[in-house]
């Protein structure tokens, strides 16, 4: 339990990640699943900064006042550059998946996946 | 020659940029680029093969930044002949298709289709030649990315619903495979493989952090296993296969889950090393998965009534022949699971092909009852679905029966469990492909009079017959000269690690 109290960040950003993980997976709400999607990365990148800090140190950026600051004073940038790459390239899923969904909505009218593929299968597979 | 090190790179690069300048294009400029540059890529990749065969394998640092904190491309034997062989495929599944890109594809929309295609090359290289995992998982998100677009690019409600599927399934594997690197980094503090694995071996020592390790392990293996379709996870591929357009089913099958499976390799050999990977039993998972893929696949495609998802069905069976192979846990099954990644992309992006050119002659049916004979009606593409079909069986002088015997080869350097175990699935697997690809045979060949069709006025795509031509050469080539290719894939795999 200790441990667990002391890594409270990372025990919180795998939680949020089965929650998004189920949401995505279970949900018949596409929407929803995006949500769900959104959440279980975000709590990756939790999980990353979190592990990226070090307490009592400060972000790694060089300039202003601070400029006389050693090595020692800065937190690790590698994951917060991981976190952005990561940003960037769920935000451009989650795009593609919108584009998908409202182009499912505009032909069955629904954004149930299960009722879409139930009326997929009524429609006859035309060439 | 010290300039083809830049190639891997400069391919990757060149790529990205293609897709971007195809965007603004024409339907037809965008295809000829395309094409070209699938072309350029595959001939600059076999100049790298020649470099590595002569000058061995070497990494490329990117930015002047060295080893532990810089990027790195990391270029050997294996790599080398794999990107060669991806790009044939993906030449010849593009060109195959061409013709009918041009008529599933809204007109205005067409170019996109090719943008697609070189962010596919683009990602697929990136996963070939990368040392760097996070890379990796970038690439592995452009190529989903790019694989939904491939799938939906043919706008009718069973693509959508199908893409739909599959990126959800990707998404799924995707966000595994990013926490379980999120966890490899935190415990090894690294990001290049070679470092991460120098870091898993001093761990292994000390017997510290063995937990996390074991499952950023297993949360890596699933992501991938999900994304590539093992069997329990290959609910979304029947679907994605076999209502996309052929080109895209071709490149689907035979390259995009093989990518996957090629980053597994690399997760296995160069990050956490074999010999971990082998004491924390993840192999004896994939090698059950495995087996009950080869043969849940084969019974499944058995009660399929269309062309189509049969032959995507026969692609589950196929994916669980890998795994298999991955999972006797020697270095040959390693080198039959690398051989049948080739063998299974030649034969399956053939048979999408053909099957398309036999409906095209049917009235585009693609129920078995309306193909009788249509392999007289379109002798070529009867011809490539019967190598392909004997292939996938496993008839001498073609691909799959080399793959077949490396599997056998390797099973008896095994286990005695998994020997047995793996002796018994190949056989029934076998006779099962063969119920259903003879039974497919047959039909097309059974005459038939077809009156809708005139033969007279029916011309084959050119582009079409000279693929169809070209795969049957390769299978050819594959089944008769392995030898070369087992070499090199030996050779490769040496010094993987």
């Amino acid at each position: 339990m200790g441990n667990l109290w002391n890594n409270y960040y990372e025990a919180v950003a795998v939680i949020l990640f089965g929650i998004g993980f189920t949401a995505l997976l279970l949900h018949r709400n596409m929407i929803k699943k995006i949500i769900g999607f959104n959440i279980m990365d975000t709590a990756v990148y939790l999980f990353l900064a979190a592990k990226g800090y070090i307490a009592g140190r400060v972000a790694p950026v060089p300039d202003g006042p601070d400029a006389s600051r050693l090595v020692e004073d800065y937190i690790n940038p590698v994951p917060s550059g991981l976190v952005l790459t990561g940003i960037v390239v769920s935000v451009s899923v989650t795009a593609v998946m919108l584009a998908l969904t409202i182009r499912l909505y505009r032909r069955y009218h629904t954004l149930d996946i299960d009722r879409i593929t139930m009326l997929v299968k009524r429609e006859k597979f035309k060439e | 020659m010290d300039i083809v090190r830049n190639f891997p790179l400069f391919n990757i690069v060149m790529c990205l940029m293609c897709g971007v300048v195809s965007s603004v294009f024409g339907a037809k400029q965008a295809k000829r680029l395309s094409l070209f540059l699938i072309g350029a890529v595959f001939f600059m990749n076999i100049a790298v093969l020649a470099f590595v065969a002569k000058e061995g394998q070497y990494t490329y640092m990117m930015g002047h930044f060295p080893a532990p904190w810089g990027n790195e491309i990391r270029v050997g034997m294996l790599e080398a002949v794999i990107a060669v062989f991806f790009c044939a495929i993906m030449f010849l599944s593009v060109l195959g298709g061409e013709h009918y890109i041009a008529l599933d594809i809204e007109d205005a929309k067409s170019n996109l289709y090719f943008t697609m295609i070189d962010l596919m090359l683009a990602s697929l290289l990136a996963l070939i030649y990368t040392n760097d995992l996070f890379t990796a998982y970038v690439f592995v998100e452009i190529n989903t990315i790019a694989a939904g677009a491939l799938i939906m690019s043919r706008s009718n409600g069973h693509t959508l619903v199908a893409a739909a599927k599959y990126m959800i399934m990707s998404l799924v594997g995707s966000g595994l495979l990013l926490i379980g690197i999120a966890i490899l980094y935190d415990v090894t503090g690294h990001l290049l493989m070679v470092d991460i694995h120098r870091r898993v071996e001093v761990l292994s020592r000390t017997g510290n952090y063995q937990l996390p390790l074991t499952v950023a392990m297993g949360l890596i293996s699933v992501g991938l296993a999900i994304k590539s379709a093992l069997f329990p996870f290959h609910s979304w591929l029947p679907d994605a296969y076999s209502y996309s357009t052929p080109s895209s089913s071709g490149i689907l099958s035979s390259l995009v889950s093989k990518g996957y499976i090629f980053l597994l390799f690399k997760v296995f050999y160069r990050v956490f090393g074999f010999e971990f990977i082998l004491d924390h039993k993840v192999t004896n998972i994939l090698f059950f998965f495995g087996v009950a893929g080869m043969i849940a696949g084969s019974v499944m495609a058995i009660y399929q009534t269309d062309m189509r998802r049969l032959i995507a069905f026969s692609s589950v069976a196929q994916i669980g022949y890998i795994y298999m192979g991955i999972g006797l846990s020697v270095s040959m099954g390693t080198v039959a699971a690398i051989f049948h990644i080739m063998s299974h992309a030649a034969s399956k992006s053939m048979l999408f092909i053909a099957a398309k050119g036999l409906s095209d002659v049917s009235g585009d049916s693609k129920e078995f009852s309306g193909l009788k004979g249509a392999g007289y009606r379109n002798r070529l593409a009867g011809i490539a679905f019967l190598v392909g079909a004997f292939s996938m069986v496993g008839i001498p002088l073609l691909a799959g029966f080399t793959s077949k015997v490396y599997f056998a080869e390797a099973a008896l350097t095994a286990s005695d469990i998994k020997m047995e175990v793996a002796m018994v699935a190949l056989a029934i697997s076998t006779i099962l492909n063969a119920v259903y690809f003879i039974r497919a045979v047959i039909i097309i060949y059974t005459p038939h009079k077809y009156t809708d069709f005139d033969q007279s006025t029916y011309r084959a795509p050119k582009t079409m017959e000279i693929a169809l031509l070209c795969f049957i050469l390769l299978n050819i080539f594959l089944g008769t000269w392995s030898n070369l290719i087992e070499g090199a894939i030996q050779t490769g795999l040496g010094t993987f690690s």
